[in-house]
């Protein structure tokens, strides 16, 4: 524990760095923030470096990084596993369709990303109103959360006909919903349009600020009653927690980072369809988390530009086979990572180092009595 | 064997805290539990007065945890009501009992085992407006774990666990101190250990009901004794008139006294 209260025995970095450090967070280090700075300033030089297409390509993978942020935060966190963070991320990214096809100005963009984003964060605190303080835990919450992605997967799968439309914005059945417009950022007819490395350059600037607050959020008090439900609701709520309160707070941010994911990924590809509501794209953020770590905000980004990665590579590499083959292969790492490192990749290597550390000092003849079970 | 003699509470009169005469902290008004068929708490009347240690005994099923469960919120009540400090606890949601002043430690320990012992008293002490670093400090020293602040809970002893557990609830600063079955499971020295603990808090002014199986427990830290049996009051009264009861012995003390 820090005994050094005084803000005058603290330098500068200490004092800005140690919001966003905490139990709850790997990386409390100089070494591990220089780290992140060259990793963010490596992807900030990327798009000079690469072809346009690449670009735009992990435009997607950073898009797609909203939803494992969300998944993290509430399954990691708070110990919620929902299945059905895609609903959000879905109903804001057809909310975001249907507004901005209809106020096609640069002011309408803007009213259809908070528009959007609102109506997937309330549709998050809705259903966990309903869940949490219904008394639906555990593994109901995970099936519940399915069931009703797979609801909105088929209600959208069925609307081609011409009666399905918001204004000017058909929704468009299995086909989805096609002319979604860019992101755009400005007041009245025209203004600065996202696209291709604006777009790109904005996903990374939101996505670091995201990964910075949420990092400030776990390391908080509220971060520790989250821990703390997550660990053991009943004790917790011994101490006066309202824990359905607790978790239908942690559940609808998850739903606005989910929805935020979503805004990005319709102006992305300018379409939407129902299959971000399936059973195979709902699976997904399960896989990047369980195998980047469920505790590690880092890791489920990491994993998910990694795994999408080869999931694109793989397709565009070898033709349809290859998509075959990635399910494959994604499925044999999310058992691969259960059977073998049941925390996902980025706890187990930091525990790795501490091991390695640890022993390290006692090789060096100190004093410290670290046991470590060797298994 | 620790003798009472040992233990500073004995010397403690029972309504030291007010002086004079009976201030009920907690009370309950024909209070009853019915599980389908089986009636688990029987019109109970009970009370109890501040900076009293009371404990609770009876034989297995005799709703002692019930009656705990009762008061707590966890279970609500078929009939009847619970007084706390003047306000009818009877329709009030757990958590919010919590903030009247009650804490409760529940029979199987239940800390927080992936986190230290710090991060353990943290989550109940950052809820409060209480000065954090101070009441951390006092309260790890209290429970003689202020060496293991940083050691994860999952590395503790039984007996450590369980001063753990009653230093988190202690943290919330209650009126009243539920405590089910504190010394399950623990070595003579340990028990004495949670003996001493409860004696100074008990010095500090807090009240405690104590569920106890531990007829050697229940002689180091009280003198008023409830004893139930089949979800009703059957004796209440001191000590030693309870270990003398002929009818207590037949229903309870029987099969270890």
């Amino acid at each position: 524990m820090s005994d050094r209260l005084g803000t005058d025995g603290r330098s500068l970095l200490d004092r800005v760095r140690a919001p966003f450090e905490g139990p709850n967070t790997v990386g409390n280090s100089i070494p591990f923030w220089v780290g992140l700075a060259v990793a963010v300033a490596a992807l900030a030089a990327y798009p000079q470096t690469t072809d346009p297409y690449t670009v735009i390509q992990s435009s997607r993978y950073f898009a797609l990084a909203f939803l494992a942020l969300s998944l993290c935060f509430i399954w990691g966190y708070a110990g919620v596993l929902s299945f059905g963070q895609v609903a959000f991320f879905g109903v804001a990214a057809y909310a975001f369709g249907a507004i901005g096809i209809n106020l096609s100005s640069a002011t309408g963009v803007g009213v259809a990303i908070v528009a959007a984003i609102a109506v997937g964060t309330l549709f998050a605190a809705l259903l966990g109103y309903f869940m949490f303080y219904g008394g639906v835990r555990d593994t109901y919450v995970t099936i519940m959360t399915l069931v009703v992605a797979l609801v909105l997967n088929t209600f959208m799968a069925q609307t081609a006909g011409s009666e399905w439309a918001i204004g000017d914005a058909r929704l468009g059945g299995f086909n989805g919903m096609t002319n979604i417009p860019d992101l755009t950022l400005g007041i009245g007819e025209a203004g600065l349009v996202l696209d291709g490395n604006g777009l790109y350059y904005a996903l990374l600037a939101t996505l670091v600020v995201t990964y910075l607050g949420l990092r400030a959020l776990v390391n908080s008090e509220f971060g520790m009653t989250m821990v703390a439900v997550r660990e053991d609701e009943a004790r917790t709520a011994t101490f006066g927690y309202n824990v359905p309160f607790v978790k239908l707070v942690v559940f609808t941010i998850g739903g606005a980072l989910a929805a935020v994911g979503g805004v990005f990924y319709a102006s992305w590809g300018n379409y939407i369809d129902p299959s971000v509501f399936g059973i195979a794209f709902a699976a997904l953020p399960v896989v990047w988390v369980s195998v980047g770590g469920r505790e590690s905000l880092l890791g489920a980004i990491g994993a998910t530009f990694a795994i999408e990665r080869m999931r694109t590579g793989l397709s565009s590499g070898i033709g349809p086979i290859g998509s075959e083959w990635a399910l494959v292969i994604v499925g044999g790492l999310l058992l691969g990572v259960i059977l073998f490192m049941p925390a996902g990749v980025v706890p187990t290597l930091e525990k790795l180092k501490d091991r390695a550390l640890a022993r390290g000092r006692k090789q060096s003849g100190s004093t410290t009595t670290t046991e470590e079970p060797i298994e | 064997m620790s003798t009472p003699q040992d233990i500073n509470v004995r010397q403690q009169p029972a309504v030291a805290a007010t002086g004079a005469g009976s201030d009920t902290v907690l009370a309950t008004e024909q209070l009853t539990k019915n599980f389908g068929g089986l009636t688990a708490v029987d019109s109970v009347d009970f009370s109890i007065d501040a900076g009293e240690i009371r404990c609770l005994i009876g034989p297995n099923g005799a709703g002692k945890s019930t009656l705990l469960e009762l008061i707590t919120g966890q279970l609500s009540p078929s009939e009847g009501s619970i007084y706390f400090d003047g306000r009818d606890l009877t329709g009030l949601p757990p958590h919010k009992r919590i903030d009247t002043g009650i804490s409760v430690k529940f029979q199987s320990p239940h800390v927080y085992e992936n986190l230290t012992v710090e991060q353990n008293l943290q989550v109940p002490l950052q809820r409060t407006d209480r000065d954090i670093e101070r009441v951390m400090a006092e309260t790890l020293d209290r429970i003689s774990l202020a060496e293991k602040a940083t050691t994860g809970a999952s590395e503790l002893s039984h007996g450590e666990k369980q001063r753990l557990e009653i230093g988190m609830a202690v943290t919330l600063d209650p009126t009243l101190m539920l405590l089910d079955e504190p010394v399950a499971g623990m070595s003579i020295d340990e028990t004495a250990d949670i003996a001493n603990l409860i004696g100074s808090l008990h010095d500090d002014g807090m009240t405690f009901l104590v569920v106890e199986h531990d007829m050697e427990f229940v002689r180091q830290i009280s003198e008023q004794v409830t004893v139930l049996n089949q979800g009703s009051i059957f004796r209440q009264a001191p000590i030693e008139e309870i270990e003398a009861d002929e009818d207590v012995r037949r229903i309870y003390l029987g099969e270890n006294a």
